[in-house]
């Protein structure tokens, strides 16, 4: 295979791989603030059982999003060399921000989070529990804004030619500020708080339904449920603002979410369909002018569709991006009807006593980490053949020097190793599920061990 | 090449500085971790192994941001040699990835459960992927040091094992010498008992190790790698740094015998900082030096961002590293003094 396929391949592994990790952390260490923030307004055991439980399990999740992160940073040089250099004046600043007022931040009071319940006072440790919470947002908007600025380009100028050509900052905030930035990190941030609060609800309707540690996983439920309600529903919100925001700067990829092919005609919404590129042709089930009508309230206006781009700058897998789309928006959808049924059920005080429903909450951890995976495929691979939307190609970015046996050594070794962590991970995941929060005897029982070997 | 100064000084030495900066707090706080990592097999008590672990626990994590905030900062501030250096390191770095990767998993498993092949399997890991580590980024330093057959475009093209050089491995074998040693001090500061006992007699061996290594990596140097020495003279005042570190091994086990743990770890922690700001100031104002005849390396001017930008990622830096400065300072604070185990231990 060439160099190019497999450099995508990897690095689309590498980061869809990563990406399980940094939302769940991002929506768990809301609700674990959230949880502490009550145990120190209530004083109750409860919460304080709910916040240490989280965190152990906040643990898991953190050591293996950090540990697959730095694998981008570095895969940025390795891998797509040219891309680096004609971004780097750009794209630099905000990685260099990332690492300096995210991760500082998050990885040093993590420390304090996780082993310092018995060190500092109660109002110290929620304060880092903040601060790593804080620092996991920070690092969401600096990487947000640069892949917005891939995709909504503005705030620079090219200088140099041909291979040299590279992008220069004139105006760092019209690079912050990109046109697609606000909406997409909403986006960002309404999906991590779904992918966090669907993990504790899972783990607690757990819970529940086999009769354990029940006061700690109602309140957790409860506290879970508020927040994933209301994010589903912004949610709503946040992805048709993100799509008017595609519409109108990323046309291509517009179109082929939504397998649109005429020039300028009237465009259908799809429920679901699948998209032939061979025959331009999308069938499917669909509202006739529907895209037309959410974009401009207008069911005959006419919508850019694909033949208005040369070939060579369509994406090359429209009814992936297709498909994947549709997923997303599927899931938002059931998330929705299932936040606020289970809302309902609770305002009529029966949410605990429908078996039915607790268990599909047990499952239902799976459908905002789904949502998140193909969103980001949909954005991406909606993207191509664009690297830097309109500026620089994905082919013309590689590393000219890197061959596809070192390529392949790579994705092979990543593959191992991210097979076997996930394994490990599911596994460990389980185990303190299984063990749940620590009784008073057994971290009695720990403190009594041996200090000194 | 246009450029701005700050204080007389212009924007990419600035940055080439807060690279040099970050990469020493990265070689002296991951250091001793790192160290502490190598040695860890040596204890053969499971509770042993667990105190090493938990005397490191909170802070590796914080320690490695460091390496990722100095690939940010060389992306940022000198994209073309984060590019043409990464791709050229290709193989390297992707062991490196591995290796951070498994002594991080490492680190977080191994308390998971209590059995002992389980345990034993993630010491041995934890203790590997620290070794590979030191020794990967010393071989990588080793060859920007001695520099790169960079073609007409200032990139590499080699083959996949070419960074195995002697002298690169000599470099990476002494920095485990030295790391052993910052950690085996690093562990006697924070333990007491059994574990203790055993790390003095750990802190002797580093340093006879480190010595004989940084001997014959200098004599090495004097006879193969003249260039260096010749550089050197441009700053006289550098050959003090391999004599003042020679005193501060003295130094260093002085206090170690007189039980002075934190003034050898300042000792320890000064020598790998004297040893980066050598290799730092004798490469300057390169970053990756070519060895093609004709062809330039890379240097801060010829690979720097923007004046704009460097002037955004210097304001960056001025308002982002006192508040780092602040949380890290608090963070060792809330977890000085000897190894106290809890609940929430490893």
């Amino acid at each position: 295979m060439e160099v190019e396929i497999l450099a995508r391949i990897q690095f689309a592994f590498t980061v869809a791989f990563h990406y399980i990790y940094p939302p769940l952390s991002i929506g768990l260490g809301l609700v674990i603030v959230l949880a502490e923030g009550a145990y120190l307004w209530t004083k109750k055991q409860v919460y304080e059982d709910l916040t240490r439980f989280l965190i152990k399990i906040f643990a898991l999740i953190f050591g293996i999003g950090v540990a697959t992160g730095i694998v981008m940073e570095f895969e940025f040089g390795t891998n797509w060399a040219t891309y680096s250099r004609y971004v780097g004046d750009v794209f630099g600043s905000a990685l260099a921000a990332e690492g300096i007022f995210a991760f500082a931040l998050e990885s040093g009071f993590l420390g304090v989070l996780l082993f310092g319940w018995n060190r500092v006072k109660s109002w110290v440790h929620f304060v880092a529990a903040i601060g790593v919470w804080l620092g996991s947002m920070f690092s969401a908007i600096w990487i947000v804004v640069a892949n917005s600025w891939q995709q909504t380009p503005t705030g620079y100028h090219v200088v140099g030619e041909g291979m040299n050509a590279r992008a220069e900052i004139i105006d760092f905030w019209a690079m912050v500020f990109n046109p697609s930035s606000i909406d997409r990190l909403t986006h960002v941030y309404l999906g991590a708080f779904l992918a966090g609060t669907f993990l504790v609800m899972s783990i607690m309707a757990y819970y529940i339904l086999k009769q354990r540690h029940l006061d700690m996983a109602k309140k957790g439920f409860k506290i879970s449920l508020v927040l994933a309600t209301i994010a589903s529903l912004a949610q709503l919100l946040s992805g048709h603002s993100s799509a008017e925001v595609v519409a109108e700067h990323q046309p291509a990829k517009l179109a082929a979410m939504e397998g649109h092919f005429e020039a300028e005609a009237p465009a259908d919404l799809f429920i679901l369909g699948w998209v032939d590129k061979e025959s331009k042709e999308t069938t499917g089930l669909a509202l006739p002018g529907g895209l037309g009508f959410l974009l401009e309230g207008d069911f005959d206006a006419d919508v850019t569709g694909l033949d208005a781009f040369p070939e060579d700058e369509q994406p090359s897998q429209v009814n992936a991006v297709f498909q994947f789309y549709h997923i997303m928006v599927a899931i938002g959808m059931l998330l929705i009807g299932l936040t606020l049924f289970a809302s309902f059920q609770w305002w009529r005080g029966k949410l605990f006593e429908k078996k039915w429903l607790l268990k599909v909450f047990v499952f239902a951890v799976f459908l905002p980490q789904i949502a998140n995976q193909v969103g980001w495929f949909t954005a991406e691979m909606g993207r191509q053949p664009w690297v830097v939307y309109g500026l620089l190609k994905t082919s013309d970015a590689l590393s000219a020097t890197v061959t596809a046996n070192q390529v392949w050594f790579s994705l092979i070794l990543f593959t191992l190793i991210y097979v076997a962590l996930f394994g490990l991970f599911v596994y460990l995941l389980h185990r303190k599920i299984k063990h749940g929060p620590y009784t008073a005897e057994e971290m009695e029982q720990n403190n009594h061990q041996q200090i000194t070997a | 090449m246009e450029t701005a100064y700050f204080l007389g000084v212009d924007y990419q030495t600035w940055w080439y500085l807060v690279i040099g900066a970050t990469f020493t707090a990265y070689a002296i706080l991951d250091g001793f971790d790192l160290g502490a990592g190598v040695l860890h097999l040596f204890f053969k008590k499971d509770q042993s192994r667990r105190v090493a672990l938990n005397a490191v626990g909170p802070l590796w994590d914080g320690n490695e941001v460091w390496l990722v905030i100095t690939g940010g900062a060389l992306f940022a501030g000198f994209p073309v040699v984060y590019a043409s250096a990464f791709s050229a390191f290709y193989v390297p770095f992707m062991l490196l990835l591995a290796a951070i990767i498994g002594r991080a998993i490492s680190i977080e498993f191994r308390s998971k459960e209590p059995m002992k092949w389980w345990r034993q399997f993630w010491d041995v890991s934890y203790s590997l992927s620290s070794l590979l580590i030191i020794v990967l980024l010393g071989v990588a330093l080793g060859n920007v040091i001695i520099g790169l057959p960079l073609n007409e475009q200032q990139e590499f093209h080699g083959e996949l094992l070419f960074f195995l050089k002697p002298y690169p491995i000599l470099i990476g074998l002494t920095l485990v010498g030295l790391y052993a040693l910052h950690g085996a001090v690093f562990l006697s500061m924070k333990t007491e008992g059994r574990l203790y006992a055993k790390l003095t007699l750990m802190i002797r061996w580093s340093l006879r190790t480190f010595l004989i290594l940084f001997g014959v990596l200098s004599v090495i140097t004097v006879i193969f790698y003249p260039q260096f020495i010749d550089r050197m003279e441009v700053h006289p005042w550098l050959f003090v740094v391999p004599l003042l570190v020679m005193v501060l091994l003295v130094l260093l086990a002085k206090w170690v015998k007189e039980k002075k743990y934190p003034y050898a770890f300042a000792a320890s922690s000064l020598i790998i900082a004297l040893m980066m700001m050598l290799v730092f100031i004798q490469q300057f104002p390169v970053l990756l030096p070519s060895t093609t005849p004709g062809v330039l390396g890379l240097d801060i001017y010829n690979s720097a961002s923007s004046t704009k930008t460097l002037g955004i990622l210097l304001t960056i830096a001025a308002i982002g590293v006192p508040l780092i400065l602040l949380y890290f300072g608090f963070v060792y604070k809330t977890f000085q003094g000897k190894v106290k185990m809890d609940e929430t231990s490893y």
